[in-house]
C-alpha cells in the first residue's frame, strides 16, 4: 500500500492517520477536511469551550510537535469516490489517487426548516458555530434551546451558567429517553428544574418569528416561546452525501462491519458517519460518541492493513459522558432492551448515584451521576 | 518537605489514596507492591485520577480515559496532552511519605483559572 487518504480530518481521522503510523504503515498519509482548522476536540464546544472557560489553543487534538508525516488538505471538501482507481475528488477539481481510504467524514448538525437567513438562530457542531454562539450568549438576555438530547441540554446549562434566561423545548415526553431511558432520562433531565431552566416537554415546534432576527419560537400547540437568541439541537446527520453513486453502500451512514470495512474492498469508515455491525446487538449502529471515534479507527486500520484478512474483533460497548450543571453523567452499554434498572449506590434525588440496567438479570449498560470512581469500576468489569 | 501520607498497611495494593494539598497528589500501591505518586488532578480537566484505573504501572482517568504512567508520568492519549508531574515517594518505618515536586504542574485550563486567584497558575 503506498497511499492512504483519510476523508475527514477530525477526531476519527486523526486517530486513524495514528492507528495507521502506530500500525508500520510508511507510505503516503493524506488527510482531507473541508475545515479550514487542524483536529480540534468537539466536547468542549458545548461546555467550557461555551463558557469562556478554555480557549481555542486549548482544543488542539495533536500534541506539541506531534509529526505523522502526513500530507494536510485542510478547507478542501471532498466530492466523490471513484472505485475504478479508488480516487477522491476534491471540490477543487483534483484527484487523489490512493491504495487505501477511511472514511471519516462525521456528522453534521440537522437544522430547522425556514430558519435560514434569521439572525440570531444556531446550530453547534464546528468551531465557527461555537465561536459566533459564544458571543451571541455574551448578549444575555432569553434563550430558547430546540431539543432536549445532550448537546441542548449542554448549552442550556452552559447558558444558565453564564447568567441568561434559558427555555429548552422537546418534543418527547421525556428528554434523553432514547438513550437512557425513560425512568433515568427523567431523572437526569430533572437537572434543568433544579436550576430553574423551564423545560417544555410533549410539545412540537411549528416555527420561528422574526423578521431579520429571531423573536420567539412558535410551538404546535399555539404557544409562542419569547427568544433572544436559539440553539436547534435536534440531532446530527452523517456527512456522506459525496459518496452517493460511489458503490460504498449507504444507509444511515456508511454501512460498515464491526471493523469498518465498507461493501468496497480498500475503503473502510470510522467515527461518526460508520453504521458498524454490532454483535452485541445483532444489528447495525451509528454511535456519535467521542470514546468510539478514538478507538475504533485502530481496527479499521489494522483491516485496511491486512486487505481485509483479519477477524473482526467484539467492538467494545459504547461509552460517553456528558457535563450539565456541574454534574458528570457517564454511560456505557445499551440501554435499549433492558427490562430493569436499579439504583444501586447513591441517591437520585441527590444526583449522585450508580443505575444498572439489566436484561433477565444480566447488566447490559450502567450510568452514573457523579460517581466517576464506581462508574470506571463498572466500565471495566463491562469492556473486560 | 516530606509529608507524611497514610500507613503503608492502610493502602492495599491496588488502591489509591488521595493526599488533600495544593494541588492534590495521588499516591497508588501497585499490584506489584510498588508505591508511587503523582499529581491527582488530570491535565485534561477536573478529575481525581485517584479515582481512576490502576493497571501495572498506569492510570487511566475516570472520566475520559487517557492513561498515564505513574513511573514518568507521561500521558498514551488525548484527550490530555500533558503529563503529571510525579513525585518522590518514601517508606519509612511502615509510613508513606511524599516530597513533592518542584516543577510546575500541568493543571487542566480550567483548574488553573479557579487556582489562578490565589495560587501559582
Ligand atoms: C458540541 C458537541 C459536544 C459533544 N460532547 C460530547 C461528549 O460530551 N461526550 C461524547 O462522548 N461525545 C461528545 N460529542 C461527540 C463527539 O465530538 C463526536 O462523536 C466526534 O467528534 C466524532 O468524530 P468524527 O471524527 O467521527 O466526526 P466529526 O468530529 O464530525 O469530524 C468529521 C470531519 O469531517 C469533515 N467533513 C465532512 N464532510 C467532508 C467532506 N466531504 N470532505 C472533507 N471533510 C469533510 C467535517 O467538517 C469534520 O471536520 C460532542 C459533539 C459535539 C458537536
Ligand atoms: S479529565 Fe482526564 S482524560 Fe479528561
Amino acid at each position: 500500500m503506498r497511499t492512504v487518504a483519510v476523508v475527514g480530518a477530525s477526531l476519527a481521522g486523526l486517530s486513524a492517520a495514528r492507528a495507521l503510523r502506530k500500525q508500520g504503515y510508511d507510505g503516503r498519509l493524506v488527510l482531507i477536511g473541508d475545515e479550514p482548522h487542524r483536529p480540534y476536540d468537539r466536547p468542549p464546544l458545548s461546555k467550557e469551550f461555551l463558557a469562556g472557560r478554555v480557549g481555542e489553543a486549548d482544543l488542539a487534538l495533536e500534541a506539541d510537535g506531534e509529526d505523522l508525516g502526513a500530507e494536510w488538505l485542510l478547507g478542501v471538501r471532498a466530492t466523490g469516490l471513484d472505485r475504478a482507481d479508488r480516487s477522491v475528488r476534491l471540490a477543487d477539481g483534483r484527484t487523489l489517487r490512493a491504495d487505501g481510504i477511511v472514511i471519516a467524514t462525521g456528522a453534521a448538525a440537522r437544522t430547522l426548516p425556514g430558519s435560514e437567513g434569521l439572525a440570531g438562530v444556531h446550530t453547534l457542531r464546528t468551531l465557527d458555530d461555537a465561536r459566533a454562539l459564544r458571543d451571541e450568549l455574551a448578549r444575555g438576555g432569553r434563550l430558547v434551546v430546540i431539543g432536549g438530547g445532550f448537546i441542548g441540554a449542554e448549552v442550556a446549562s452552559t447558558a444558565y451558567a453564564l447568567g441568561l434566561d434559558v427555555t429548552v423545548i422537546e418534543a418527547a415526553p421525556t428528554p434523553l429517553a432514547g438513550p437512557l431511558g425513560e425512568a433515568m432520562g427523567g431523572i437526569v433531565s430533572a437537572l434543568h428544574a433544579d436550576h430553574g431552566v423551564r423545560l417544555l416537554c410533549g410539545v412540537g415546534v411549528k416555527g420561528l418569528s422574526g423578521e431579520r432576527r429571531v423573536d420567539a419560537v412558535l410551538l404546535e400547540d399555539g404557544r409562542s416561546v419569547p427568544a433572544d437568541t436559539v440553539v436547534v439541537g435536534v440531532g446530527a446527520r452523517p456527512c456522506v452525501e459525496w459518496l452517493e453513486g460511489s458503490g460504498v453502500a449507504l444507509d444511515n451512514g456508511v454501512t460498515c462491519g464491526a471493523d469498518g470495512r465498507t461493501s468496497l474492498a480498500g475503503v473502510v469508515a470510522v467515527g461518526d458517519c460508520a453504521n458498524w455491525y454490532d454483535p452485541h446487538t445483532g444489528s447495525h449502529r451509528r454511535v456519535e460518541h467521542w470514546t468510539g471515534a478514538l478507538e475504533r479507527p485502530a481496527a479499521a486500520v489494522a483491516t485496511l492493513l491486512a486487505h481485509g484478512a483479519t477477524e473482526p474483533g467484539v467492538p467494545r460497548p459504547p461509552y460517553f459522558w456528558s457535563d450539565q450543571y456541574g454534574v458528570k453523567i457517564q454511560f456505557v452499554g445499551h440501554a435499549a432492551g433492558a427490562d430493569s434498572v436499579t439504583v444501586e449506590e447513591g441517591a437520585t434525588d441527590e444526583r449522585s448515584f450508580l443505575a444498572v440496567y439489566r436484561r433477565a438479570g444480566t447488566p447490559v449498560a450502567v450510568l452514573g451521576m457523579n460517581q466517576p470512581r464506581l462508574f470506571t469500576r463498572w466500565r471495566k468489569q463491562f469492556t473486560a | 518537605m516530606m509529608i507524611p501520607v497514610c500507613r503503608l498497611a492502610d493502602l492495599p495494593r491496588g488502591e489509591a489514596y488521595r493526599l488533600d494539598i495544593e494541588p492534590p497528589v495521588a499516591v497508588f500501591h501497585t499490584e506489584d507492591g510498588e508505591v508511587l505518586a503523582i499529581d491527582d488532578t488530570c491535565t485534561h480537566q477536573d478529575a481525581s485520577l485517584a479515582d481512576g484505573w490502576l493497571e501495572g504501572c498506569e492510570v487511566e482517568c475516570p472520566l475520559h480515559a487517557s492513561k498515564f504512567d505513574l513511573r514518568t508520568g507521561a500521558v498514551d492519549a488525548p484527550p490530555a496532552k500533558l503529563p503529571v508531574r510525579t513525585h518522590q515517594v518514601v517508606v519509612d518505618d511502615g509510613m508513606i511519605y511524599v516530597r513533592p515536586s518542584e516543577a510546575a504542574p500541568n493543571l487542566p485550563p480550567c483548574v488553573a483559572a479557579r487556582l489562578g486567584a490565589g495560587g501559582p497558575a
